[in-house]
């Protein structure tokens, strides 16, 4: 029963980033590329990392890919040759994919099961980030204020011209 | 399910991202595949961290750091499609060759 509940999920998730890589439709991309990322969040469930599953719809459903809609609305011309698409890539991606499964089904330390551990509840996540990783967390914040002011003055109109 | 499997998943959606970020002429969606590619790199980490004997939170630590980076990332990189497109009024990557020698 599990296992089909990860077929099922592993199925929306890599047909949905396929679309979202390859549709010529400019929107209808986003939006599978939204959908490819809920299927990673469900993923996340499924393995029992539950906040990150849920970090990943905040900031990828919820800020993410809205950000992407709206560029790709504000970018958009009529008449523009967009849909080129570069066929040498596919010899290079199913290159890479045939020596990734090759490596990991050449290594026997793979095929293991899951052990059975008591859930990570997000008291304990608090506990490691404010202890062990609070430097780390000072610097993700620092480091989203500053990604915050640049792309502030990237995207600032020029007033000068 | 055996830990193989889940591997190959997050590589497949890594080899997806890679298609995405080669092939595509759209600069966006070249920053989707970049996306696609961090989230596999998540998928490893989680599934990593699930199939530890020891119970250590380190994998599911690294995964949200990942997030948050990955999201400055994004805006970032948006902003500067923004930027390039009031210059040029393109964000096709094959039209931006100013820099070209």
């Amino acid at each position: 029963m599990i296992n089909i509940a990860f077929f099922i999920i592993a199925a929306l998730t890599l047909g949905s980033a396929l679309a979202a890589a390859t549709n010529p439709k400019l929107m209808h991309a986003a939006l599978s590329f939204a959908i490819a990322f809920v299927g990673v969040s469900t993923l996340f469930f499924w393995l029992g990392a539950e906040f990150v599953g849920l970090v990943q719809i905040f900031v990828y459903i919820g800020a993410v890919a809205v950000l992407i809609v709206f560029t790709i609305l504000l970018t958009r011309r009529e008449g523009e040759q967009l849909r080129g698409f570069n066929w040498s890539g596919v010899v290079v991606a199913l290159a890479v994919f045939a020596g990734l499964v090759w490596s990991i089904l050449k290594s026997p330390s793979m095929s293991i099961l899951p052990p059975e551990v008591s859930p990570l509840t997000v008291k304990r996540i608090g506990e490691v980030l404010m202890s062990d990783y609070v430097w780390p967390l000072m610097g993700v914040g620092v480091l989203l204020t500053v990604a915050l002011l640049g792309a502030l003055i990237l995207a600032m109109e020029d007033k000068r011209e | 399910m055996t830990l193989s499997i889940l591997l190959m998943v997050s590589s497949a959606l890594f080899c997806i991202g890679l298609l995405a970020a080669l092939s595509r002429r759209h600069a966006i969606f070249i920053l989707i595949g970049i996306e696609m590619m961090l989230a596999a790199a998540n998928i490893n980490f989680i599934a990593f961290w699930r199939y530890n004997a020891q119970p250590q939170p380190t994998g599911v630590i690294v995964a949200i750091f990942a997030i948050a980076i990955a999201a400055a990332e994004a805006a970032v990189g948006l902003a500067l499609i923004i930027a390039i497109y009031r210059h040029y009024r393109t964000t096709n990557v094959d039209q931006l060759d100013r820099l070209k020698g």
